[in-house]
């Protein structure tokens, strides 16, 4: 809007007119109430103002009108927080296929790093109408990836992973902002979304070559001697890890949890907690001694190993040089 | 007759004339001087805090980060945060008018404990002094929620101290909870039932459940990150095994009910004021008492509202979001009571029914984008932005401050046997209103645009509405500085009071201005409804000239 003087962050995203949407909705019952009571305030105030001789009226109250302004108030209520209630669900459920980009944020940068394996500092470039999901890990405090433009925010945690996803709509460069408070530079852990046209895209990821992130795993799965145990053959001490991700697991202590992007970090960072049925409890923990970008890496990699229709998994890599080194019979 | 000259001293025995030396202060156990203690102390953390905040606002005034290093903003703005929250706000309007008001509007002589009221004085100075020690000593700098786990392993500010002092100064708030109970159930005069209660004891009385069942659990959360930060015990952070969503949830579990510590008194004092100045009993008084029941119970169930980006699951969000959404409703109902109250009424417009009609309009923009917040898909957008701190403003500045203020107005003639200048309050009650409206209401466009808080660099296009938000916040230190300014001068130059100087309701006002130590000759039998202004005004009872010394 005004250069100077905004009122209105840019609508880039799939999800910012269904945001926008319902907040011109609370801006204008807010405005009706607001002004209904306005009007009373002044109205009786001025009507009602003390004169000599005339008296107030004493009224107890009336229990019609106290149901009324209660119940009222409280189905307006219900009709906002159902429609808030939706689009909260539309922005917590990331389409199947969405490209994935793993973050880890740390004081005071944004660290990004495309499936297909570019990796950028404080700047994120996608494509138009591209379904991005984003992976996301601090490796130190908690932070917060919030892109007013997309009308998205996730809070980034140490340990874990959490997820957030955007479809850009509009070519642009948009603010992208740390909104959980960070320590000294929290105002400088600051960037920019670029979103380009698909053309211009290709070119820009024409321009990387360390190769696709599950590549990267694959090695480093290599280098720490995962393959020891965990092989293709199911002769090894480990879980075979083919087709594991994205399904059911069933752990030693008799809960099934779902093998997702979590669940796989936890194995490498804290193998104690999660010992699969039938396997002795003997993977050593790989905490302090692999990076959050490994981590990913690793994570990337046993998702790349199950690639046929499981939600989230990132199929563009499907034409990944990962397929052939992976062993599967395909 | 009444001439502007110093008033000849009172001869009448009261309490403030009663003992004279520190030491009667000092080891006081009457309510009415214990509230004043108070009062001093609650007004020196106010200056403090917003000295703070006119920091905050100064630097703001340009984008990029010029006027004070980055760490020393970190700590301005958590320092604000914690000594406006836990130093004054949550003590103010119970601490002070509470303590004055308690015991003289139920027909008491004191409260149940005059001496835990005494010591809950003394535990909030230490917690004061440990406060102040800290902050002078280094400061904190993570935010008054101190997050983990930034608060337990990353920062190297003084939490420990800060921790001991929030721990130390809770205690304040439960023995000042506890003493309202017992008092309220225990000490009501003969024929004081509980619908003949004013709607401030019922507002302090939901006020003192949330202060003793919710402050425990800041105290222990205060403990843990000590514990955590000195101990290194895994509790909160990961790479000790911890959970950090874990203190999010303890703290959010009293901070959310301590936010209706500080709101209910005051809703509190605008039935007492509204009453008055209208000259008629509080519209739908049975559903406005229940009201603030209904919000002290719903008020703990709502916390993780706070979370909904935090990481929690879509289900918890979806139920701590229509929680929400109930809790919003009892609000509703009494700015509704209350705007009812005015119809047929006989309206004043005295200074305390200005502050009163500033509280309505401010209150329910306030409450209203509350609201917004506790809209799921629209929060993920507006929390940790600007929209979220106009919002708690315009709640505890726009509703509990201007409530505060117009008690203070109000029972002025009580607590001092002055009438402060009614044209000067009036002009600061103006003062305040815009000068809020305009240090807050661009807030709310800053945070939907996209300005996260606790920022203290910005992008240049922000930069306007920085601007015009300090210019407002200038006006308004202004509004806050004159009632400081006519209140003392009052206490030597103000008019002497008479006993019941609105002619208004509640046994309060059929004591002298000043009461004296122990408030009734003889202790009330009460044969009438509260707010009973139909007999005040009745042409027969209306009162004459002041009472003459």
């Amino acid at each position: 809007m005004f250069d100077n003087f905004p009122l209105w962050p840019a609508r880039a995203s799939t999800m910012a007119g269904n945001v926008d949407a319902l907040y011109i909705f609370l801006v204008i019952v807010s405005a009706l109430m607001t002004g209904l009571i306005f009007v009373a305030i002044v109205y009786f105030a001025a009507r009602y103002r003390k004169q000599e001789g005339v008296l107030a009226e004493q009224i107890d109250g009336s229990t019609p009108l106290e149901l009324t302004w209660t119940i009222i108030p409280f189905f307006v209520f219900m009709v906002i927080f159902l429609w808030g209630a939706v689009v909260y669900f539309k922005e917590h459920t990331p389409p199947r296929d969405a490209t994935e980009v793993y973050v880890v944020a740390k004081q005071w940068m944004w660290k990004l790093e495309h499936s297909e394996g570019q990796r950028e500092i404080n700047e994120l470039h996608v494509p138009v109408g591209r379904d991005v999901k984003l992976i996301m890990t601090s490796q130190d405090v908690i932070h917060s990836f919030y892109v007013p433009a997309f009308r998205m925010k996730q809070d980034v945690l140490p340990g874990r992973y959490t997820m957030a996803w955007f479809r850009a709509t509009k070519p642009g460069t948009y603010h992208l902002f740390c909104a959980e408070y960070c320590g000294t530079q929290h105002s400088g852990m600051i960037g920019d979304i670029v979103v380009m046209e698909p053309a211009q895209y290709e070119a820009w990821t024409s321009g990387s070559s360390t190769g696709p992130l599950s590549a990267t795993g694959e090695k480093i799965f290599g280098e720490l001697g995962c393959s020891t145990c965990h092989r293709a053959d199911s002769q090894g001490r480990g879980p075979n890890l083919q087709n594991v991700f994205g399904k059911p697991v069933e752990l030693a202590d008799g809960r099934t949890v779902m093998a997702d992007e979590n669940y796989v970090r936890e194995c490498i960072l804290d193998p104690g907690s999660r010992r699969v049925k039938g396997f002795q409890p003997i993977m050593p923990t790989f905490q302090g001694l692999v990076s959050e970008e490994q981590v990913n890496a690793l994570v990337a990699y046993v998702k790349s190993l199950s690639k046929a229709a499981t939600p989230g998994t990132n199929t563009a890599e499907a034409a990944s040089p990962s397929d052939a080194a992976s062993g599967k019979a395909r | 007759m009444a001439t502007a000259a110093v008033a000849p001293p009172v001869e009448r025995e009261n309490y403030l004339n009663k003992h004279y030396g520190a030491w009667s202060w000092l080891l006081t156990t009457d309510h009415k001087r214990i509230a004043l203690l108070y009062l001093v102390s609650i007004t020196f953390f106010f200056f403090i805090g917003g000295l703070f905040a006119l920091l905050i606002r100064l630097e703001l005034l340009t984008p990029a980060g010029d006027l004070v290093q980055a760490d020393t903003y970190n700590k301005l703005f958590t320092q604000h945060g914690m000594v406006m929250v836990f130093f004054f706000l949550i003590p103010s309007i119970p601490a002070v008018l509470g303590n004055f008001l308690v015991p003289l509007m139920i027909g008491a002589k004191d409260l149940a404990f005059p001496r835990i009221n005494l010591l809950s004085w003394y535990i909030y100075i230490t917690g004061g002094i440990l406060m102040l020690h800290c902050m002078i000593t280094g400061g904190v700098d993570t935010g008054w929620t101190f997050y983990t786990p930034f608060s337990t392993a990353f920062t190297n500010t003084k939490i420990v101290e800060a921790g001991l002092a929030i721990f130390v100064v809770g205690f304040s708030s439960i023995l000042t909870g506890l003493n309202f109970i017992v008092t309220i159930h225990r000490m009501r005069a003969p024929g004081m039932t509980w619908s003949r209660l004013p709607l401030f004891i019922w507002a302090h009385y939901a006020t003192s459940v949330i202060q003793i069942l919710g402050t425990p659990v800041i105290a222990i959360t205060s403990v843990l990150v000590v514990a955590e930060r000195v101990l290194h015990l895994g509790i909160f952070d990961p790479k000790l095994g911890g959970d950090p969503l874990l203190f999010q949830h303890l703290f959010w579990f009293y901070s959310h009910p301590a936010v209706y510590i500080m709101i209910l008194p005051s809703m509190g004092i605008m039935s007492e004021v509204i009453a008055c100045y209208s000259r008629k009993r509080i519209f739908g008084y049975n559903f406005v008492a229940l009201s603030s029941i209904a919000i002290a119970v719903f008020g703990f169930l709502v916390w993780a509202h706070h979370m909904f980006v935090a990481g929690i699951s879509v289900y918890a969000a979806l139920i701590f979001s229509i929680l929400s959404y109930a809790v919003a409703v009892p609000s509703a109902v009494k700015v509704f009571n209350w705007t009812a109250t005015l119809y047929k009424g006989s309206i004043h417009y005295d200074a305390p029914m200005l502050y009163a009609f500033g509280f309505l309009g401010l209150f329910t923009i306030g409450g209203l984008t509350g609201l917004f917040l506790a809209a799921l898909g629209l929060d993920v957008h507006l929390t940790d932005t600007y929209f979220v701190i106009a919002h708690f403003h315009y709640i505890m500045v726009g509703g509990a401050v201007m409530g505060y203020l117009a008690g203070m107005h109000f029972w002025w003639p009580k607590i001092s046997g002055r009438m402060y200048p009614e044209m000067w309050a009036r002009l600061a009650a103006l003062i305040v209103f815009i000068g809020f409206n305009l240090t807050f209401f661009p807030q709310f466009l800053l945070g939907y645009v996209g300005m996260p808080r606790r920022y203290y660099q910005y992008p240049p296009e922000f930069q306007v509405l920085n601007v015009l938000s300090t210019a407002g916040a200038t006006v308004l230190g202004v509004g806050y500085l004159l009632p400081m300014i006519y209140f003392l001068w009052s206490m030597r130059y103000g008019k002497p009071a008479p006993d019941n100087p609105w002619n208004a309701a509640g046994l309060e006002w059929k004591t002298p201005s000043p009461p004296t130590t122990f408030n009734f000759e003889q202790e009330p039998v009460v044969t009438w409804e509260a707010y009973n202004y139909e007999e005040l005004d009745a042409p027969q009872h209306k009162q004459e000239v002041p009472v003459v010394r």
